[in-house]
């Protein structure tokens, strides 16, 4: 298995930065999809029977949706502080961006267990199921791209980060923005046209 | 060994994960023939005690005569294997690692570590579905299609229902997210990687093949995988989706209620129409390149046919219906299926035209390539035309699953996309290992295998019109069937014949990776980049520039500028 070698010139600038970008959108179609695909199950399944029962949504839920917005809007407010070259604000922010996101997926567990312990389990009804899935799929994709922040995190704090080499952030934060959104859709789903 | 793991192992290089990818393909490749070849053997010969079958499979094949269960075992995982690691493999993880960025001038894929972990998850896919064979009650019985309620109501519903059947999903799911990543990468690099010059409608159109059908996996297989994560739940977790009220298995009442298998037809034939597109896509690109490099003529109709394929590529969400006329639709619906699915009929008609416009006053080489590239066309034209047989309700009533409909998709997703795969090995085979195949044996198996495929699949056309149903164990059980016995047998026939040939392939790939003439630089004289010993710096022409008047020789690759 030799094959011939290939000579090759750099790459062009720019060309990372652009290709990170498509492959965030891509990636953010096929999660539009999979969870368009649950919605389309989820209608489906609701007209077959009449089972449906809408989900409760305890307190604690909207303290979590309040978590993860705060969340965005202040790692939103540390992308601008890398950009412009401001690397200690930009550690403050990203720090504070990490630690409300962990206290997001933490507060998620608690959800869930409240949730259990008032008996709603995933095979109570319809209604029950698609809820853990689709904030159970949700929450892996955010524990995912998480992970992710805390690595720029790691970086970040050695100051290994700057206004150009701020691609990973930028991605990373716009990814999670849009897990912000993805929420506010399921939330919408679930409580408001789930228990209609 | 530290080298040698990252290396050959644990490469991030493009190449090697094409090689990689293309290695497993072909492997499961084979162990997907042998099975159909011991399913011909049961369904010409059911009585027969054969001793193989009973040390292979002591359960399914007491004393060697092979039980329906073990048969509906070995056709689901035929299925699967065939059309998730072969198909949907070799075309796009293997050719299309290898020669995508190359042929566009980039250096390697936009994500090569994503590139590595999407061929070690299809690797781990394949290894969970294999396990299916070896666990208790072996494989699941309910197809590539794993309908509900059979794939959703667990072991009781039969051998294989159990474990083997959550391995199943639980591969599918696996192999879901091994495309998703592959597809990302693919469109990725195609639009941020090419080098200056290489405009959209620069690219050769295996370029175009490659990006349209990543984006069609990107959007199916993130369906396929919701599906198949409802489907578990039903199995492990006792959630209803697609498990009606008071469904009786074996005696026994499964306690769930309110789903409906119906959702779970829709789910996965909306990945599955499309995933027959994944199949057949990259192959329809490195048809319309080879024809044009051995007619040295360009690509009639390029436009058109970058087009064709996008139409095909979108109407490919929406005629999933086409599955489902007797599954107890509106025939409102069906009649809007059936309108849609005819209309992809017009794109496919015009690359066969353009096929045969390319071919047209060409001069023709008949190398093996140019041979199973034709057979490509040929095989697709005899599938196409079935397949408007089938989009029609009134027919399909009849016709669905008979053996019309296997013949029908065997013909124009499995040969043809397999053409396309030979094809390709054959042409780009001194590429990737520096050395020529051998064109006499080649020729040989491609003629066998030419007839062989019609031998073996126009007789099911027939049985498909006598009314002979599909996914049936035994057919001498039936009185109608009786006189089809001779039907079947010659189709097995054919079958043994051409799976024998296809080991002369395989000699033919060790024999000539060993021994082989080394190829040339660019033995067929070709014009896309891939034959360049170095990313160019820019391009300056099209990917077809053949016999352009006024050129000192009679092809001008994309590198060069016009004298
Ligand atoms: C070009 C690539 C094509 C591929 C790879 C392909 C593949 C397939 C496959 C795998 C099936 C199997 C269904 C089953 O398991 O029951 C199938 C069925 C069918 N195909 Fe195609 N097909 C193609 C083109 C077409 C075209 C052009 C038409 C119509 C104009 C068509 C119409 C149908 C219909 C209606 C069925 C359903 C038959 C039934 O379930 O009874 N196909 N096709
Ligand atoms: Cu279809």
């Amino acid at each position: 298995m030799t094959p011939t070698p290939h000579v090759h010139p750099p790459s062009p600038p720019g060309q990372h930065r652009r290709a990170s970008f498509t492959a965030l959108y891509a990636g953010m179609a096929s999660i539009i999809m999979l969870f368009g695909a649950f919605t389309s199950a989820m209608v489906v399944r609701r007209g077959a029977s009449k089972d449906w029962r809408g989900t409760p949504a305890p307190q604690l839920l909207w303290v979590n949706t309040a978590v993860l917005a705060a969340s965005s809007v202040v790692a939103e407010r540390a992308r601008r502080h890398l950009r412009n070259n401001d690397r200690v604000h930009f550690n403050y922010w990203w720090s504070g961006a990490t630690l409300l996101g962990a206290g997001f997926i933490a507060a998620q567990g608690l959800l869930w267990r409240r949730l259990v312990d008032a008996g709603v389990y995933l095979n109570s009804n319809p209604g029950s199921a698609f809820f853990y899935i689709g904030t159970v799929a949700h929450a892996l994709h955010l524990f995912g791209v998480w992970l992710w922040m805390f690595y720029l995190w790691t970086k970040a704090v050695r100051l290994q980060l700057g206004p150009s080499r701020r691609t990973g952030v930028d991605v990373c934060t716009v990814f999670w923005h849009f897990l912000g959104v993805l929420w506010l859709y399921l939330m919408f789903l679930f409580i408001y046209w789930g228990n209609r | 060994m530290r080298t040698f793991l990252s290396r050959y192992l644990f490469s991030t290089d493009h190449k090697t994960i094409g090689i990689q990818y293309f290695v497993l393909s072909v492997l499961a490749g084979f162990v997907g023939l042998a099975l159909s070849v011991v399913m011909r053997i049961h369904l010409s010969y059911p009585e027969a005690k054969i001793r193989l079958f009973e040390i292979l499979w002591p359960n399914g094949a007491p004393g060697g005569v092979m039980t329906p269960e073990l048969y509906l075992a070995l056709l689901t995982m035929h299925g699967t294997i065939m059309a998730f690691f072969l198909l949907t493999t070799v075309p796009l993880g293997g050719f299309g690692n290898y020669f995508l960025p190359i042929q566009i001038g980039a250096h390697d894929m936009a994500l090569p570590r994503l590139n590595m972990l999407s061929f070690w998850t299809t690797f781990l896919s394949f290894l969970v579905l294999l396990a299916a064979f070896f666990v208790e009650g072996g494989a699941p019985l309910s197809g590539w299609t794993a309908y509900p309620p059979l794939s959703a109501a667990g072991p009781i519903a039969g051998p294989g229902q159990g474990t083997g059947q959550t391995l199943w999903i639980v591969s599918i799911a696996i192999f879901c997210l091994a495309s998703l990543f592959g597809s990302i990468n693919f469109i990725t690099t195609t639009l941020e990687m090419r080098v200056k010059g290489m405009s959209l409608f620069r690219m050769p159109l295996t370029v175009w093949a490659w990006f349209i059908t990543a984006l069609i996996s990107l959007f199916a297989f993130a369906v396929l995988m919701a599906a198949g994560i409802l489907l578990l739940l039903d199995r492990e977790a006792g959630t209803s989706f697609f498990l009606p009220t008071g469904l009786l298995i074996n005696d026994r009442a499964l306690p769930n209620q309110g789903g409906t298998p119906l959702l779970w037809q829709h789910l996965f034939w909306f990945f599955g129409h499309p995933e027959v597109y994944i199949a057949v896509l990259p192959g329809m690109g490195i048809v319309s390149t080879i024809l044009a490099n051995f007619a040295r003529k360009p690509v009639f109709g390029y436009k058109p046919m970058v087009w064709a394929m996008l139409a095909i590529a979108g109407l490919g969400f929406i005629v999933w219906g086409h599955h489902m006329f007797i599954s107890g639709m509106n025939p409102y619906s069906s009649l809007a299926f059936s309108v849609l699915t005819l209309t992809i009929g017009v794109p496919s008609a015009i690359k066969t035209f353009n096929w045969l416009g390319t071919l047209w006053g060409g001069r023709i080489q008949l190398t093996t390539a140019m041979l199973f590239s034709l057979g490509f066309v040929s095989v697709f034209v005899t599938g196409g035309l079935t397949g408007i047989i089938l989009g029609q309700p009134s027919l399909d009533i009849y016709f669905h699953d008979t053996y019309f409909v296997v013949g029908h998709f065997h013909m124009i997703m499995g040969v043809a996309s397999v053409f396309a795969m030979f094809a390709a090995t054959f042409y780009w085979f001194p590429r990737m290992f520096g050395r020529m195949l051998n064109e006499k044996l080649g020729r040989v198996h491609f003629y066998i295998t030419f007839l062989g495929v019609y031998g073996i699949f126009i007789p099911m056309h027939f049985a498909g019109l006598a009314g002979n149903p599909r996914r049936y164990a035994d057919f001498t059980q039936f009185e109608f069937l009786q006189d089809l016995t001779i039907l079947h047998k010659f189709s097995s026939h054919c079958a043994f014949t051409t799976a024998a040939v296809q080991l002369l392939f395989l000699a033919n790939l060790i024999y000539s990776y060993r021994r082989g003439p080394l190829a040339k630089d660019n033995p067929w004289n070709a014009t896309t980049l891939e034959w360049l010993n170095k990313t160019p710096d820019a391009v300056h022409c099209g990917a077809y520039e053949y016999s352009v008047p006024g050129d000192t020789k009679d092809f001008r690759m994309q590198h060069e500028e016009a004298r």
